[in-house]
């Protein structure tokens, strides 16, 4: 007769103590939280029944008094009475300079550069990108833990796949800034694909046509018992609906024979209601455009055929990166089993058209496309956090765009191909040119192309203290590590000397760890908090999670020990409970990383059982 | 067998060290393995253990791409048996193969349409089976590592040459 297992309590986690974790949908134009509540993902409405928060932040006037910024709903309200100040389409800017924002000046606010980022100029003062999204990002935590009346465990938070690092990490920051433990960065595609594979129970090619607000992503992935395997992806993390709405109101404005240049406010009206048109054009043949630029009424219908025209390079950009992605994964268009349409702008129905046209099969369209994105983020963090039953899911997903190093004249060495499965590590040998050279300057670049000039920089570091020896005599092993975020770290060790220099490849574009910290200081999201409390707070958090790990990992794995090393982990366990009990952080910490440091070996010994369970039982080929 | 992350790539995957093998095992026990390594499956781990999985993943991933891409493997099964192919210190090639070379080069910089080039892509594609064909011939019958280690440097240049002709493919597409 089998025993029934009895935990102690505290000890494991209770059936009905189930971990809060969600997926956020941080959009262009809106964003969405989702959740998996009795085993179903659905998206978390706010107290007035909506579930799409417009990705819109206005700032108010400090000298009028008053909370200070509006977010969402109200926020997009205020548009067009308050542009300046009224901060939409942020997503653009993350990770970003200045002059790498596409049309930056057809912005209806200022954009400045500062640090060599892009920040928003408001009444405010200045405002990084990070924090205009924490502000969308720290909303839709409090939604979250209001819904469950319970504090958020983590969330897995969507990015677009050709999302380069500079722009994972901002995302990443933001989040950290709106107090979110981020479980995982997921591909928008990806997490697409997770909510349409697990509902119809999908095995084979999918294409997954993402065409949001503001970036476009197209992703090929093998769906196998239960592992989603991207193959390839591609896209343009500045192509969206947003630029429909620009090209079509340009052309209305063109053909109305306007040319005086247009004021703030009149960007913004001229732009919203180039967007109430596209989207009515969805439905009907055609609508009429209606504005007042310059002291000029304009009234103009426009047709289906119309828009089509005016917006037909940027559809055909789309099928570019289609095809070419295609050739990335190595299959041709015959081989795809379904096509998934992903992102509001895939409701405008010539980009259905066009799509179902050249794939010679009609898109899958059951899913909310607005939704699908948060609800497969929720389906991921669920099982990230440990509450699905079902361990089947697993993601492999790759790095989108490849990433070099600069080498003599301006040119990019390869180092980690695109579409190389995460995480990936890839070391490459380089040697001094001169007689005597002490230090080495390393440029990490990400792109496709083969000049650095044209690609995109993401660090500069230097290896000082390298021996003095004759040119090429030397051997500095460049290691590049990309996580299972997508995010990237760069070593560097002069294999003779053994010299290291490390860098997170963040001080370029991302936040340091001071800003950061800040920035939490005055933030809105978190200035009700003490800091201090907060602090002990998450120390207890770490070490009440190393615990409950590590007596996971003891009940299932303890006979790799011996008794000394048993009783070490142990003694190790029950110092650290008893440092919980305190009110030093510090103390707390300590605990927490001396049992940690303790568990080393053990943690060895059981992943290597963990790798031979995977092959258990399959003898060698053809031995 | 004991498995660590020195283990070589063959070791890892359960599979015999030969040039020849089958892919659709090779996916699948990459899919087994990292289902166990992966780093989601220690979302709520100690850093310990995250690390380890990190390490671990990274190495799967690295023998999966050196076993899946033929030219790779070949050159992991010349460094394991002791004849590297050190490909930037050895260029020597028989002159026959140079000849051929430069005329495909010349060919290339004279195509014009996509016709030509994808017509190259095609000779060039077909050159390649016929010495992936030869490679596991040396390989698993002959076992002759310098002679093997020889046909991948010949082979490192008809790939070279298969990227330059796709590459300009590329460039007419947009």
């Amino acid at each position: 007769m089998a025993l029934l297992q009895i935990s102690e309590p505290g000890q494991s986690l209770d059936p009905h103590q189930r971990r809060v974790a969600v997926g956020i949908d941080l959009g262009t134009t809106h964003s969405l939280v989702a959740a998996v509540r009795h085993g179903v993902a659905e998206c978390l409405p706010a107290t007035d029944g909506r579930v799409i928060l417009p990705s819109v932040v206005r700032y108010l006037d400090p000298a009028q008094g008053g909370s200070g910024r509006q977010i969402g709903f109200d926020a997009l309200a205020a548009q067009v009475q308050d542009p300046a100040n009224t901060v939409s389409s942020v997503k653009r800017l993350m990770g970003r300079s200045r002059t790498q924002v596409v049309d930056v000046d057809k912005l209806a606010y200022t954009v400045i550069e500062q640090d060599g980022m892009a920040v928003v100029d408001t009444v405010a003062g200045r405002k990084t990108p990070m924090e205009v999204s924490a502000e969308i990002l720290a909303t839709l935590r409090f939604r979250a833990e209001d819904s469950f009346d319970d504090e958020l465990y983590g969330a897995v938070i969507t990015v677009p796949a050709y999302f380069d690092d500079a722009q994972r990490q901002a995302t990443k920051d933001a989040a950290q800034l709106a107090g979110i433990h981020v479980l995982r960065l997921i591909n928008e595609p990806t997490a697409a694909a997770i909510a349409y594979g697990l509902d119809n129970g999908s095995e084979g090619v999918y294409a997954i046509y993402d065409l949001g607000g503001g970036t476009f992503d197209i992703s090929i992935l093998r769906l196998t018992k239960g592992v989603f395997e991207v193959m390839a992806t591609g896209g343009d993390s500045a192509l969206g609906g947003d630029d429909y709405d620009q090209a079509l109101a340009a052309w209305v404005i063109a053909q109305a024979g306007v040319s005086a240049l247009l004021n703030a406010s009149e960007r913004a009206a001229v732009h919203a209601e180039a967007r109430r048109v596209k989207e009515a054009l969805s439905s009907s043949a055609s609508e009429c455009f209606r504005a007042l630029v310059a002291g000029q009424a304009i009234e103009k219908s426009v047709t289906n055929a119309d828009f089509e025209r005016c917006t037909a390079a940027l559809t055909t950009r789309t099928m570019t990166a289609v095809r070419k992605v295609l050739r990335d994964a190595g299959i041709s268009k015959d081989e795809v089993n379904g096509v998934v349409m992903v992102g509001g702008s895939t409701r405008m129905p010539v980009v259905r058209r066009t799509v179902g046209e050249f794939f010679n099969q009609e898109p899958l369209t059951n899913l909310n496309p607005d939704e699908v994105v948060a609800l497969g983020a929720a389906i991921q963090a669920n099982a990230l956090a440990g509450n699905s039953r079902d361990g089947d899911l697993l993601l492999l997903d790759v790095i989108p765009l490849s990433l070099g190093i600069e080498t003599m004249g301006g040119l990019v060495e390869r180092i980690v191909p695109r579409n190389s499965s995460i995480p990936t590590a890839l070391a490459q040998d380089f040697t001094t040119y001169q007689d005597g050279q002490t230090a080495l300057a390393l440029h990490v670049v990400q792109g496709e192309r083969d000049l650095v000039a044209d690609c995109r920089s993401l660090a500069r570091f230097e290896l000082r203290g390298i021996p003095p020896m004759v040119a090429g005599a030397a051997r500095i092993r460049v290691t590049f590590t990309v996580d299972a975020d997508g995010l990237l770290s760069v070593s560097a060790k002069e294999q003779g000397s053994g010299v290291e220099a490390r860098v997170d490849v963040k001080p370029a574009y991302g936040l340091s760890d001071e800003q950061i910290a800040a920035m939490l200081q005055d933030s809105f999201a978190t200035a009700q908090q003490d800091m201090q409390a907060r602090a002990l707070v998450e120390a207890r958090v770490d070490a009440d999670r190393m615990i409950a790990a590590t007596r996971t990992a003891l009940a299932a794995d303890a006979d790799l020990l011996e008794g000394d090393e048993r009783k070490n982990i142990d003694a190790l366990i029950e110092a650290l409970s008893q440092s919980i009990t305190g009110t030093e952080a510090a103390t707390i910490e300590a605990a927490t990383s001396a049992l940690a440091k303790g568990t080393e070996a053990f943690a060895a010994m059981r992943m290597n059982r963990g790798i031979q369970h995977a092959l258990a039982g399959k003898k060698l080929e053809e031995v | 067998m004991n498995l660590n992350l020195q283990s070589t790539d063959f070791e890892i995957f359960a599979i015999e060290p030969r040039f020849g093998l089958d892919r659709a095992v090779l996916d699948a026990r990459w899919k087994d393995l990292q289902r166990e390594a992966h780093p989601d499956r220690f979302a709520t781990a100690d850093a310990q253990s995250q690390r380890q999985a990190m390490q671990w993943s990274v190495r799967i991933n690295e023998a999966y791409q050196r076993l899946k891409d033929p030219l790779k493997r070949a050159a992991y099964l010349c460094e394991l048996n002791g004849a590297p192919i050190q490909a930037e210190n050895n260029t020597a090639m028989p002159a026959a193969f140079l000849i051929q070379q430069m005329q495909w080069r010349e060919d290339l910089d004279e195509a014009n349409g996509l016709s030509d080039l994808e017509r190259m892509a095609d000779d060039v594609a077909l050159v390649r089976r016929n010495m992936l064909q030869g490679l596991q011939t040396t390989a698993d019958d002959l076992r002759d590592w310098p002679a093997l280690a020889q046909q991948v440097r010949a082979l490192m240049f008809v790939e070279r040459f298969a990227r330059d002709v796709e590459s300009r493919i590329d460039l007419l597409g947009q």
